[in-house]
């Protein structure tokens, strides 16, 4: 198989695409502010329905089956939803 | 070659100071104006006084938290030069309107649907009170709410600043 190297013109058309996507993503990399949702937009994030344990039978039938299979029970994290700001 | 590694660079410096560019306020910033910011509610005169603006919402546990503890500073301190202003974030107006019906607060509330200040103020957390000067700046930031030491903290602030004059 014959490997034949990129013609000078076809480099100078790639060349600049590949620098302007290498600049597009290190500009992501040098973002200072990584998170997507702010801290005043997550009235979802915090609704009751975004509760792990919003519904006592399923926290009930879910803590059954780790105790059945793992025989621990408790111990399931700290209460709070996901707005992070408890 | 060199003009289009040029444009590269410039695009990439561009796109860092598009990133670096949202920075927060902090102590020592000037306070965004309020009166041009669109928000819904009568806003107190601030010019000259010692102004703490909190940034709360209906669906924040601490901010409801924090509701107390300003109204007795309210009481505390307005006569003396002390203005308070809340600013919901929240983005129904009727989840803004039942808090204040509940809670009742004594200092003023307004409401930022748009999210106009709150994102050019830039707040780091949930609740977060600025507190600014006479002269418009910010002296002081307390991020989130943390019972007694911010009361604490926060009371400290006030007084060192009431005492300053422009």
């Amino acid at each position: 198989m014959k490997i034949t190297r990129p013609s000078l013109p076809r480099l100078r058309v790639f060349l600049p695409v590949l620098l302007a996507g290498l600049a597009a993503a290190l500009g992501g990399c040098a973002s200072f502010n990584p998170v997507r949702v702010q801290p005043w937009e997550r009235a979802t994030l915090a609704d009751y329905s975004m509760r792990p344990d919003r519904d006592p039978l399923a926290t009930a039938m879910a803590e059954h089956i780790y105790f059945s299979r793992e025989s621990a029970t408790g111990g399931r994290g700290v209460g709070g939803s996901g707005c992070g700001c408890n | 070659m060199s003009h289009q590694i040029k444009s590269c660079s410039l695009a990439l410096l561009v796109l860092w100071l598009a990133a670096v560019g949202r920075a927060e306020v902090k102590a020592g910033d000037a306070f965004p104006s309020l009166g041009t910011a669109g928000l819904s509610g009568a806003l107190p005169a601030t010019a000259g006084q010692v102004v703490i603006v909190d940034f709360w919402a209906s669906w924040c546990a601490p901010c409801k938290a924090s509701f107390p503890v300003f109204a007795k500073i309210h009481g505390d301190y307005s006569a003396r030069g002390l203005v308070i202003i809340g600013v919901s974030v929240d983005d129904k107006a009727p989840d803004y309107a039942g808090f204040v019906k509940k809670l009742h607060p004594p200092f003023a509330t307004v409401l930022d649907q748009n999210h106009t200040l709150v994102s050019q103020v830039a707040v780091p957390a949930m609740p977060t009170s600025y507190l600014v000067g006479r002269d418009g700046r910010v002296r002081f930031v307390h991020q989130g709410f943390h019972g007694d030491e911010t009361e604490r903290e926060l009371r400290k602030e006030i007084e060192a600043l009431l005492a300053e004059k422009i």
